[in-house]
């Protein structure tokens, strides 16, 4: 099964396309992902790993927190003045020889770079990993316009045979075993052969192998970039096995996709994220390959290079003034791997676009809280805060998370009848702001509490609190409340 | 010195145990305990959940039940961190600046802050000679910042085997609202948490927030698990055979 297409939320255009069904809810979609064990265990071996992985590469760097700041605070100076780097990038890029193209939305994306495909009578494209081609649904729009696309990085080329879902933002098949993934290429990837063993340099030239005359055969590419240096017009990308290098040198037509948020003012400023994007996602020092590619230079590389800038939500989510600052998010991973909620539930039901904890706010601060699915991602969280403590760019996801839920409440405030939790919450709020009204509810609760319960434990509790009762027991209240002993005994 | 507790709620009347032992502990101390009676609710449950106009109004309400106090002491870390940590920016929220100025005066501390920062006492006089755990709740770990107060003072706890909790850092699930809206996926969490605590073949499993102990207690309970939930305070009050 294909993700849905992430494009067509209300506020953009859905004309393209059909309707798809609502998505479900984040616990309803975690239900069934939960009962996976062998993916919940294939994921807490992967995200444990790269949490040890990260934890040392932080702390072998002495000046970690310092880079931390610097990092938020380009960011930060970036997203300021966005509109003039984007003017700066634009200039750049075109004198370099390279066309720009702004995309407001996913659809508006999908038809620029499915139009740029066609022109070049290509019926086969090759692609590198990225999470903003995904966002927009970019590979189904070409597959429906009769183009065939190659995922070249192992663990897309394992999620496109398997028609699975990404689960992971860095590594989308994070939730496969190797085992599970030679065994895939065994029966799909003729190059293979039988005896393919796990290990990953084994897949990565057996991936290599498969894909060599399509990659020499290639006449367009898609990518996505890591970093916009506005200065010199400069697409910066980061990888490890060297595949997205392959689709920047060798095909004729060159087409980056990249959010308008991936925008740094200078090269100097790269210093910083060559350091902390790294060690945040993979713990290593430096990554295998950074490949940074400027505008068209004649007998060398691609003939034509085109980005598209895809705004998809993203101004939305600068005018929000607390949300805003999830825009600093590079992508690296870390909230994910250190996410008690992801380790358990894996990407995917946080819905098509971004997984873990940026995702439940990435998704609702960009496409807003209006559908339950989106209204529900910021209530996926414990606020546990391991989040906030990794993110190398500072941003406080519990904060905005609990901005965002402040948001889906206003929400339903319009709605003619309360819901029941609104109604709980409000009357919990009226009784409690009066120590009188608290006093003799409080009495009132704990009779029939004590009358709910056996030995002491409360089994079973009725309405909304019956989800807390579902696998955990509630003490009975004791029959005297620490109120009704400081007045027996202190007052 | 003069002690304002701060009860939570819940505390109050699920836990009452917890503020008692405040109580007797810092008597025995030799100090005083004032129990404001105008407190009901610090109003976290609200603001976390979203209902930030309403967490305003128990904010000031909060705030106002303690004004003047000289310190105020919450033997709950997430309580004591949304006076301290929220508050700001529940004011900011409501543009009450009235409300961030009566958060501001409060001088709330975390039971295990207030012993060791504040009266500069490691060791409590307290015997209890149990295998006990401790389990680090989020909120006192990366709001408060308590580190290893709690664990200081149960290392001088006489007669007591602490024990160390594999994976202590990871949440136990509850998260307020989370342990109902996302009930399964709580439920996987602090499956995971007691599995760790049986590990340890500790008889007594502490924390400095009964929320925690709440949903870990739960499912200990559920399972007839066979370890007890304590407040770090009801240990610290324990004297034993004199
Ligand atoms: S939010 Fe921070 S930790 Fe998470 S992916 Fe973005 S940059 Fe990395």
């Amino acid at each position: 099964m294909t993700a849905s297409s992430p494009g067509t939320t209300p506020s953009s255009s859905g004309r393209s396309g059909p309707v798809p069904a609502p998505r479900p809810k984040f616990a309803a979609a975690a239900r069934p992902e939960l009962a996976d064990t062998r993916m919940r265990r294939n994921l807490r071996g992967a995200t444990a790993a790269l949490r040890g992985r990260e934890a040392a590469a932080a702390a072998e760097t002495a000046d970690w927190e310092d880079l931390r700041e610097a990092g938020r605070a380009i960011k930060d100076d970036a997203l300021l003045d966005l509109d003039s780097h984007l003017e700066e990038l634009e200039r750049a890029v075109t004198e370099a020889g390279g066309t720009v193209h702004w995309a407001a939305d996913a659809a508006e994306a999908r038809r620029v770079v499915t139009g740029l495909v066609r022109a070049t009578g290509a019926k086969e494209v090759v692609k590198a990993a990225s999470a903003t081609t995904r966002e927009i649904g970019l590979n189904d729009a070409l597959a429906r316009a009769g183009v065939t696309v190659r995922e070249t990085g192992v663990a897309e080329m394992a999620v496109q045979l398997g028609e699975d879902a990404p689960s992971h933002l860095l590594s989308p098949a994070a939730h496969r075993d190797r085992a599970e993934i030679a065994e895939l290429f065994r029966r799909a990837v003729p190059a293979a052969g039988p005896g393919l063993a796990d290990d990953p340099e084994a897949l990565a030239a057996a991936a290599r192998a498969h894909l060599r005359d399509r990659f020499l055969r290639a006449r367009v590419a898609v990518t996505g970039a890591n970093f916009l240096v506005a200065e010199t017009g400069t697409l910066v990308l980061l990888e490890s096995e060297g595949n997205a290098r392959m689709c920047l040198t060798l095909p004729e037509t060159l087409i980056s996709v990249a959010g308008i948020d991936k925008v740094v003012p200078t090269w100097d400023d790269m210093e910083v994220f060559l350091q902390l994007l790294p060690r945040s996602s993979t713990g290593d020092r430096m990554t295998p390959y950074v490949s940074s590619w400027t505008g068209v230079t004649p007998g060398d590389g691609p003939r034509a290079l085109h980005l598209v800038l895809l705004d998809n939500g993203r101004t939305r989510a600068l005018a929000d003034e607390v949300g805003r600052a999830a825009l600093r998010c590079i992508r690296c991973s870390a909230c994910l791997n250190v996410c008690p909620v992801y380790e358990r539930t894996g990407g995917r039901p946080y819905g098509p676009v971004h997984p873990g904890p940026i995702g439940a706010v990435l998704t609702p601060l960009t496409r807003g809280v209006e559908s339950a699915a989106d209204a529900s991602l910021p209530y996926a969280s414990t606020l546990c805060g391991a989040c906030a403590d990794v993110c190398p760019v500072k941003i406080d996801i519990p904060d905005m998370l609990v901005h965002l839920r402040g948001k889906v409440v206003e929400s339903r405030r319009r709605r003619p009848v309360p819901t029941p939790e609104m109604a709980l919450m409000r009357g919990l709020a009226w009784t409690m702001g009066d120590p009188r009204r608290h006093e003799a509810a409080v009495r009132r609760g704990a009779r029939w509490a004590r009358l709910l319960s056996r030995g002491g434990r409360i089994r079973r509790l009725p309405g909304l609190l019956g989800k807390w009762t579902e696998a955990r027991d509630l003490p009975a209240p004791p029959p005297e409340s620490f109120r009704g002993w400081w007045d027996r005994t202190r007052a | 010195m003069r002690v304002a507790l701060s009860v939570a709620c819940f505390d109050d009347v699920l836990f009452p145990g917890t503020a008692k032992a405040v109580t007797v502990l810092l008597e025995r101390l030799g100090h005083e305990v004032a129990f404001p009676p105008g407190q009901t609710c610090c109003g976290q449950f609200h603001w976390t959940a979203g209902y930030h106009r309403e967490a305003a109004g128990l904010a000031r309400s909060h705030s106002a039940a303690f004004e003047g106090c000289e310190v105020v002491v919450a033997p709950s870390a997430s309580c004591a961190a949304t006076v301290r940590d929220d508050y700001p920016k529940i004011a900011r929220t409501a543009r009450d600046p009235g409300l961030a100025r009566a958060a501001e005066a409060l001088a709330v501390y975390e039971l295990t802050e207030f012993l060791i920062d504040v009266l500069g006492v490691t060791d409590v006089g307290a015997y209890f000679p149990h295998r006990v755990t401790y389990h680090p709740s989020c909120r006192s770990l990366r709001i408060l910042g308590v580190g290893d107060r709690p664990v200081r003072l149960l290392r001088a706890v006489r007669g007591l085997d602490l024990v160390e909790l594999p994976s202590a850092e990871e949440c136990c699930g509850f998260g307020g609202a989370f342990a109902m809206k996302n009930a399964d996926v709580s439920v996987a969490m602090v499956a995971d948490k007691v599995r760790h605590v049986r590990d340890t073949g500790a008889d007594v499993v502490c924390a400095v927030d009964d929320s925690c102990l709440a949903h870990i207690g739960g499912a200990l309970s559920r399972l007839r698990g066979g370890v007890r939930t304590m407040h770090l305070a009801e240990i610290l009050a324990e004297t034993g055979p004199a």
